[in-house]
């Protein structure tokens, strides 16, 4: 599937067919408090966080505050894999997240390797294609790899996730040139740079790419003020998704004056002495 | 299988979120209960498989089973 032309600009980010208000996804964990949590994503306008599940401990009510308090923010959430290994984890975990969030709507992580957690691309593929047969909006954490992307597309998404750099790194976009060749290579296809930004700078040039949206966590839960990065973050998507849909000029090597050369003061064409 | 299945008195020995139990329930149901997990938020598995809280009743519990029991929690 080689397209050619440029990625759409000025449409509504609509995964699955669903308009969403932001291009910024947040993470939900490591939060100081969940007051600050919850000021971060009203404070960023957020209109999807992520969650998760882990084992719970009887007789507790963590996990039930936890929900109730992410349901009175009204937001839509978006369960995650963390963590799983191996596609039969993956695929019981989404089960277990959609009967207890209530969405059939899944972040799809297969995890390769402890010290990057990058995606198992074979894994991944297999257990989207399970879970886009059950039903699921599978939205998966991958690569910029493109054959990778093909069959995800193949095995029933219809979003792809590429990292930006691995998982709480904050390193930015550590392969533009490959971000740019799968936004280009997939321009009709909704993308979410998701994991490894650090700044909001990092979010604005991936959306002045022509991404989608940024998925990210630990950036704005461990700021020193993590209310105003989310801030931050926010201001900074919409500030690369206008730029570009303004359109960005193009880089060049020699310099090339911006204020008028004509009736220069003291201008000759005659090299001073 | 088909009807529920309830407590009896013989002991089974589980690994409950990895860890070893000692338990009475025939069925993960009972299971959740004899626990202390009645009326929570939770999600279950059975050797890896998913088992949806309206069957938890119908699915027995054997020696060496393991099961799972989560709940919602932050995540990135």
């Amino acid at each position: 599937m080689i397209e050619t032309e440029a990625p759409s600009v000025a449409t509504q980010f609509a995964p699955y067919g669903v308009g969403l208000s932001s291009r910024l996804l947040l993470g939900t964990a490591q939060y100081p408090s969940p007051k600050v949590l919850a000021d971060a994503i009203h404070a960023a306008e957020v209109a999807v966080v992520t969650v998760s599940l882990r084992r719970e401990a009887a007789r507790t009510r963590g996990g039930e505050r936890f929900w109730d308090m992410i349901k009175g923010l009204g937001v839509r959430v978006l369960p995650n894999t963390a963590g799983c290994r191996t596609p039969k984890e993956a695929i019981t975990t989404a089960q277990m997240a959609r009967e207890l969030f209530g969405t059939d709507w899944i972040k799809l992580e297969v995890i390769a390797n402890d010290d990057t957690l990058q995606p198992d691309l074979f894994g991944l593929v297999e257990a989207a294609g399970v879970l886009a047969r059950d039903g699921f909006k599978v939205f998966p954490y991958t690569t910029e790899d493109l054959g990778a992307a093909e069959r995800l597309l193949t095995a029933g998404c219809e979003v792809l996730m590429p990292w930006g750099a691995p998982i709480g790194t904050g390193r930015g976009l550590a392969n533009p040139y490959a971000l740019r060749t799968m936004r280009n290579y997939f321009p009709s296809v909704p993308l979410v740079v998701d994991a490894g930004m650090g700044a909001p700078s990092h979010a604005a040039q991936a959306m002045e790419m022509g991404y989608d949206a940024v998925l990210l966590n630990t950036a704005v839960a461990k700021a020193v003020d993590p209310v105003a990065m989310a801030r931050a973050f926010a201001q900074g998507v919409v500030a690369g998704r206008t730029a570009f849909e303004a359109g960005l000029m193009e880089a060049r090597d020699m310099a090339a004056p911006s204020t008028p050369v004509a009736g220069t003061p003291f201008f000759s064409f005659e090299p001073k002495a | 299988m088909p009807e529920a299945v309830g407590e009896t008195s013989k002991s089974r020995r589980l690994v409950v979120n990895g860890e070893p139990r000692e338990v009475a329930s025939a069925s993960l149901a009972a299971l959740l209960d004899e626990l202390g997990y009645s009326g929570q938020k939770v999600a279950t598995a059975l050797n890896g498989d998913f088992v949806a809280e309206r069957v938890r009743h119908q699915t027995g519990v054997s020696p060496g089973d393991e099961v799972e029991i989560v709940a919602p929690r932050q995540g990135g």
